[in-house]
């Protein structure tokens, strides 16, 4: 038991650590590389006004802080459907449901700019989480008719396709200036972050972490099988409900914001599992959110940095990392319940 | 103490609205056993998770401490009620103690986090069913015998007052049978505990069992104590027993015998004819025993595997009638063995068998091989 809690204080330190070295390496690296110690002056409010200050405060700290939070809540949302369908490669990326977030919010980008109205966060969380609903509830009645992991993995990699291809159509044939925007945003991307998109992605994610927390003791019993955890008295069907709602939510602000992004939801879970020796969702909950900001920090500081001035878009450096993981992990799974 | 504790009262029970089993009732009391029996897919699990709420209930109710279960919640349920189901279970990355500890789910707070004194109770419920080498390994990667125990201690732990099990034993070896079961009449004992379970081993039913569930067809074809369920005829009829036979006094299951003109005589009697009937049989060779009282502990045997018994009415001494009988089988046999070797006044007429046989050339060295 000992042992057990200081491998735990351990791993969290060991998280902690790594967001802030990240974070600061962040803010320093880019077009503009500054040193740790100009940092200082500028978040502490000594140097005002300068391009340096401007370029912290309105692009890079919005940048990292949706980082943070994104890929925080993207490795929860993971987590949360890896114990929903008790398959340890299921993620909002692979089942489909970034795919059908990210369909709705250009359906909705597009109908309001042929308009000439703004898109509006909140409204793109909530096409972001109709799409994601949709999605969801095709792999819901796949889930009943299949019964074998890979098939349901492999409907949702469907689903996900098609959903692309319609957004590659309708953002083909969208006759706007906005659709450089679009494009960008629909390969998945931090970039373009203001303070208002951070604080409403902070309500948004926050909120639903809180509420993810709280359930961390009926997520614990499902990881027990749905007999036992109802026998320990979970109410099945109201928790089944409330765990695919806040995967949705958590996956669809995601998409809303930053586009679809791979692989995360996957492979932070898994290596956070790892590191803890453990799945009780009491310590995998925080941690999957630390692990999450850490890799998404790490990945889009390759994507700003390694190529520059040319900005690769997120989910081609999530996916170098993260694929070799899954595949990793689907062959250890290999032979077990596959 | 005559309260039932748990019982249904017209049960329907089936999959997707088709009612499988009708108008079950079942009752039982704490610190009993009630076994459910019944040939394979005869509905015993479907009966067990609609026990459970796991299936819905297509008509009727079950009671739970003199409530109807339906109108409990899901907390005041699990304090009372535990089960140890067949599903194979995947929990990642937990030992056998974390999943013992999820037995203590109900008592715990908002967040989970188990007590000191939570912990000695999966202590204790890990010891009970000798599991403490267990505690530290991965769930996962110990035997099925282990996983059925470490559920067992997992079930025992929620402190319930009615235990639910499908098929415990499978799986598990004889030793861990017998242990398994032992545990559970104790706490039956102890605790007070109610039990509803499946078997499959209808000896181990026999003799564990309180009350008998038979479950055959569309409703319950019989329900008792198992001195009335497990006669001869009965539990052949009741799987449908087309090839060999059920000894009720022993509990065991016997094959057919080989039929045809016998071809081997067997004089055996207290025991000693056993092992050769068995042989025979095995090999496949049809042959004659006797003479047997039929009290003999070889006549239930005999008469499973023989092609022909001769036999005396009980504690009576062996009378010319039978003995007569048995000469003239014994002279159309090419072989004889006499595996017996004790003879007094009950049993005198079996050495001038042996006798007569050693004249013929017949008689057979009666060793094993």
């Amino acid at each position: 038991m000992k042992h057990a809690h200081s491998r735990y204080c351990a791993a969290f330190l060991l998280l902690a650590a790594l967001l802030v070295v990240f974070l600061v390496w962040n803010i320093c690296a880019g077009s503009v590389s500054m040193s740790p110690g100009e940092l200082m002056r500028i978040l502490s409010g000594q140097e005002k006004g300068g391009t340096n200050s401007n370029i912290v405060w309105n692009i890079r700290l919005p940048r990292i802080l949706a980082a943070i939070l994104l890929g925080g809540a993207l490795s929860v949302s993971g987590f949360l459907l890896q114990t929903f369908f008790a398959n340890p490669i299921a993620g909002p990326f692979v089942l489909g449901i970034s795919s059908g977030a990210k369909l709705a919010v250009s359906l909705a980008m597009i109908f309001l700019l042929s308009r000439g109205l703004t898109a509006d966060s909140l409204v793109l969380i909530l096409a972001a989480f109709l799409g994601a609903m949709l999605s969801m509830g095709f792999i819901l009645l796949i889930s009943q008719k299949v019964k074998k992991m890979s098939m349901l993995v492999i409907c949702g990699v469907m689903i996900g396709y098609i959903c692309s291809a319609v957004t590659d159509f309708v953002v083909t044939f969208a006759d706007d200036s906005n659709i450089v925007n679009l494009h960008n945003w629909s390969l998945g991307s931090f970039s373009g972050m203001s303070w208002s998109n951070v604080k409403v992605m902070f309500l948004v994610v926050t909120a639903t972490l809180i509420l993810t927390f709280l359930l961390s003791k009926p997520i614990g019993a499902y990881q027990m099988g749905e007999v036992y955890a109802q026998n320990m008295g979970v109410n099945i069907p109201l928790f089944r409900v409330l765990l695919i709602l806040l995967s949705s939510v958590l996956s669809a602000c995601v998409t809303a914001f930053a586009g679809p992004i791979s692989f995360v939801g996957i492979a932070v879970p898994h290596l956070i599992k790892s590191l803890f020796k453990t799945a009780r969702p009491i310590l995998i909950i925080p941690a999957c959110f630390l692990g999450g900001a850490v890799f998404c920090l790490f990945c889009d500081l390759i994507a700003r940095t390694v190529f520059a001035p040319t900005e690769l878009s997120i989910s081609t450096i999530t996916a170098v990392f993260g694929a070799p993981v899954v595949i990793y992990m689907m062959i250890r799974q290999k032979g077990k319940a596959m | 103490m005559d309260e039932y504790y748990l019982s249904t009262d017209h049960m329907t029970v089936g999959y997707n609205g088709k009612a499988l089993i009708r108008d079950i009732a079942l009752q039982v009391r704490r610190g009993e056993i009630l076994t459910l029996i019944g040939p394979n897919g005869s509905g015993k699990s479907t009966i067990l998770k609609s026990l459970i709420q796991q299936l819905k209930l297509l008509g009727g109710t079950v009671y739970l401490d003199g409530r109807v279960m339906a109108k409990m919640s899901e907390k005041e349920i699990s304090t009372r009620l535990s089960v140890l189901m067949t599903e194979r279970i995947h929990p990642e990355l937990m030992t056998c103690r974390d999943v013992v500890g999820t037995g203590r789910y109900p008592y715990t707070g908002r967040l989970g986090i188990l007590s000191a004194e939570d912990r000695q109770k999966v202590h204790e419920a890990l010891a009970l069913v000798h599991g403490e080498d267990l505690a530290d390994r991965s769930f996962t990667e110990i035997s099925d015998g282990q996983r059925q125990r470490v559920l067992l201690a997992r079930a025992l732990c929620q402190e319930p007052e009615v235990l639910v099990l499908d098929e415990p034993t499978s799986f598990l070896d004889i030793r861990h049978k017998l242990e398994l079961l032992t545990i559970l009449k104790d706490m039956v004992r102890q605790r007070q505990l109610a039990v509803v379970m499946s078997l499959h081993e209808l000896d181990l039913a026999q003799k564990v069992s309180d009350y008998v569930v038979c479950v055959h067809g569309s409703v319950i074809a019989r329900y008792g104590p198992p001195e009335e369920i497990f006669t001869s005829d009965y539990v052949p009829t009741l799987f449908g027993v087309t090839r060999g036979s059920y000894n009720a006094e022993f509990g065991c299951l016997e094959l057919e015998p080989v039929r045809g003109t016998p071809q081997v005589f067997v004089i055996g009697g207290g025991g000693s004819g056993i092992p050769w009937y068995r042989q025979l049989q095995r090999k496949g060779i049809p042959f004659a025993a006797g003479v047997l009282q039929e009290n003999d502990v070889d006549y239930p045997v005999a008469k499973a595997l023989a092609a022909q018994v001769i036999s005396e009415r009980p504690f009576r001494p062996i009378g010319e009638e039978a003995f007569k009988q048995a000469k003239a089988i014994l002279e159309t046999c090419n072989q004889v063995l006499c595996p017996l070797t004790e003879f007094g006044p009950m049993n005198e007429p079996n050495r001038a068998l042996m006798d007569l046989a050693r004249q013929n050339g017949t008689l057979k060295l009666a060793s094993m091989g």
